[in-house]
């Protein structure tokens, strides 16, 4: 089969690869109908996510069709279309059976590699290295689903991939970081970064009660995309200086939650971000968490940080002053996907939001490395790649703005 | 003065050297009679530093100490190399300290190789620490989300354990309490040994001992406790072994991978997902774009 493989910094190919098999009773295997690229692959793609080998198949956002189970298998059949959670979870440890997949304790096969780095292992992840389980990924034709019986969301007929992929991973990922924010009658948050994982804070910061949503970032087509379709109010950092605006906004009070959906590659407008980028090159600071520092800064006392935006080890001069001293509540973590799949799937069905509306590109799976590069360098106003794997050049898509070469 | 101390004197002797070294290259150069290889000398400082850090952080700093050994004996090598005239009799006195500061770093490498804390220095001197160790014993922990019974059903079975210990080959059961074990040795070798149960407590306990004859002389006991609040069974394991050739067969092993204190948490965490999932998660034989399916440098070294 073709896969989409990582070989290096700034070097993905889509190469000839063994068809997956199935190696346990509970695997199954896909044919992968439409498989995404995340922010989070950036990260993998800038060589900043250590524990990758050449030759990786990676991506974690993918949904397909059924093509065969293994014998201990009993709730899927050949021919079933189902999303994949990005975080492999048992169903069976102490931490799924309370919810919390992406913590689960027996699917990194790799565990005292993360144990060493973490203290202790989260769940395995496709294709995001080999701390974090070493799995093939699903920018690919097929991919092998361990632990399939718990690990899918079925998925009717009338719904098409485009509606549906994102609850493998972004959508949840939005929704959980609002969660995470409790939010009351009235409360303002901020959203730090307007890519896909920020959209879908914004969307769900609304559909969880906020009264106003404010989306911060530095590309317009993001920030049309925050205003227009989330409704959101924007603030673009290269305009206008992030803290002074959001007091203005607020009334001196700051938001009552902010959501750090950047992570570890911020770009900032300041010095600190030339000083951040520097420490980060010499190897001194693996992460550079400038969003998360104004996060901090700007809440308002007693409010919560809620951070989906991934880090991936340390990071420096974070105001732990301010937390203490303003009491703020943070809150953090790979998303618990499986928990969210079936609710947020019915807000869909519902018509409540539909997730395709951050898809700016579909293309080929053959040209992943062209999707990485422009997505990377935000060319073409590059929100969201959708992978179509079979399809040798890019394919016509419906959604507003789509750009095709 | 004991072991420990030694050992962290020569780690802040290395710091203290090393820093020396880099923070002015040029006068120590001077000193030792080497002037005309400051450059080299600036990589013997890094080198001091890493050793010294070495020897402080870890447990057990035999290598790093035989690595300040080897050292020595580059230094030396370097020293021997100095010019003429008056550098050379810098350079002879600066190799006699050296070779003293050698014989410090045997007689601490020793020590620390020997493994029985309590033997210390007499060791070296009456060659007791030399015969095979009596390592410190290898534990570890995990919690199981299964009753006690269960677990120790499962585990009582010696027949299922190879399915989760990839180091084992087969276990018998021979009846009355005792067992035959075969298991992978260090490249390529098997091993194999009888044992009897020394002492069971259903649901609570289990110890067990190698029988006379066995290469590799091992004990231990595995015990089963509920976790507070219901959340499972708690597994302490605790081997003692005695590997085949002492010291030199514990390094040969380690260089193979079989070594006790890495594999045994690892076939804990094989036990759990075997008991909790009915499978051993793995990536082995899944597809990707290189000959191998899995990471050599990531994936097997804790995996085989």
């Amino acid at each position: 089969m073709k896969a989409n493989c990582w070989y290096g910094k700034h070097d993905m190919r889509v190469v000839d690869v063994p068809d997956p098999k199935i190696l346990n009773p509970r695997d199954a295997i896909i044919r992968i109908t439409s498989t995404a690229i995340c922010g989070s692959d950036l990260h993998l793609y800038d060589g900043f996510i250590p524990t990758m080998e050449k030759g990786d198949i990676i991506g974690h956002e993918f949904m397909g069709e059924v093509v065969e189970v293994g014998p201990g298998i009993k709730n899927l059949e050949v021919g079933d279309r189902i999303v994949v959670p990005f975080p492999i979870s048992c169903g069976n440890c102490h931490f799924c059976s309370q919810s919390l997949f992406s913590l689960c304790e027996n699917s990194n096969p790799n565990a005292p590699m993360a144990k060493k780095v973490y203290g202790q292992s989260p769940a395995g992840i496709y294709g995001y290295s080999h701390m974090m389980g070493g799995y093939a990924g699903g920018q690919a034709e097929y991919a092998r689903v361990p632990y399939a019986d718990v690990d899918h969301l079925k998925i009717p007929e009338e719904l098409t991939d485009e509606q549906v992929l994102f609850l493998s991973d972004i959508f949840p990922t939005g929704y959980m970081a609002a969660e995470s924010c409790n939010i009351q009658p009235g409360d303002t948050v901020a959203v730090w970064g307007c890519g896909p994982v920020g959209q879908f804070a914004i969307k769900s910061a609304y559909l969880l009660g906020a009264e106003r949503v404010i989306g911060i970032d530095r590309f317009p087509e993001r920030l049309r995309m925050a205003h227009e379709e989330g409704g959101a109010e924007i603030i673009n950092y290269e305009e206008v200086n992030t803290y002074d605006a959001l007091m203005e906004m607020t009334g001196g009070r700051g938001p009552d939650s902010c959501i750090d959906a950047v992570g570890m590659e911020a770009h900032g407008a300041t010095l600190e971000y030339a000083y951040d980028r520097a420490k980060q090159a010499l190897m001194l600071e693996p992460d550079r968490p400038i969003a998360l520092r104004e996060a901090i800064r700007a809440c308002r006392k007693g409010g919560t940080v809620s951070i989906p935006g991934v880090y991936g080890s340390l990071g420096d001069k974070i105001p732990l002053g301010a937390i203490v001293n303003k009491g703020l509540t943070i809150k953090s973590g790979q998303t618990h996907v499986q928990r969210y799949m079936k609710p947020l799937l019915e807000r869909v069905q519902k018509g409540e939001i539909n997730p395709g509306f951050v898809i700016t590109h579909e293309m080929g799976l053959e040209e992943a490395p062209k999707a990485y590069d422009m997505f990377k360098n935000k060319e073409r106003e590059c929100i969201k790649v959708v992978l179509k794997p079979g399809a040798k050049r890019a394919v016509p898509v419906g959604s507003p703005e789509t750009v095709i070469p | 003065m004991n072991e420990q101390t030694l050992a962290h004197g020569l780690g802040w002797f290395s710091i203290g050297l090393g820093a020396a070294i880099l923070i002015a290259p040029r006068r120590v150069a001077q000193a030792v009679g080497v002037e005309n290889k400051h450059d080299i000398l600036q990589m013997v400082g890094v080198r001091e530093i890493i050793t010294g850090i070495g020897i402080l952080s870890e447990d057990r700093p035999a290598r790093w100490l035989w690595g300040r050994v080897a050292g020595d004996a580059m230094d030396i090598a370097l020293l021997a190399s100095a010019p003429k005239l008056d550098g050379r009799t810098r350079a002879g006195v600066a190799m006699a300290v050296v070779g003293g500061i050698a014989l410090v770093d045997i007689i601490a490498s020793v020590q620390h190789s020997t493994g029985d804390r309590r033997s210390t220095s007499r060791s070296l001197f009456t060659g007791e620490g030399l015969n095979p160790p009596v390592k410190r014993p290898v534990v570890a922990t995990i919690t199981i989300n299964k009753p006690a019974e269960e677990i120790y059903r499962f585990w009582r079975n010696f027949e299922n354990l190879p399915r989760f210990m990839s180091h084992l080959l087969a276990v018998t059961d021979t009846g009355d309490g005792h067992s035959h074990w075969m298991a992978k040795g260090p490249a390529g070798t098997e091993i194999e040994w009888d044992a009897e149960i020394t002492e069971e407590r259903p649901d609570e306990l289990i110890s067990w001992r190698s029988l006379p004859g066995a290469k590799v002389q091992n004990s231990g006991t595995v015990r089963f406790e509920p976790a507070t609040g219901g959340r499972g069974t708690v597994l302490h394991v605790e081997l003692h072994y005695r590997p085949p050739g002492g010291v030199v067969g514990a390094t040969i092993a380690k260089l193979f991978g079989e070594a006790p204190e890495k594999q045994i948490p690892v076939d804990l965490m094989r036990v759990k997902q075997l008991l909790e999932t009915g499978e051993i998660a793995s990536t082995a034989g899944q597809p990707a774009g290189r000959t191998r399916s899995t990471s050599r440098k990531y994936d097997d070294w804790l995996r085989t």
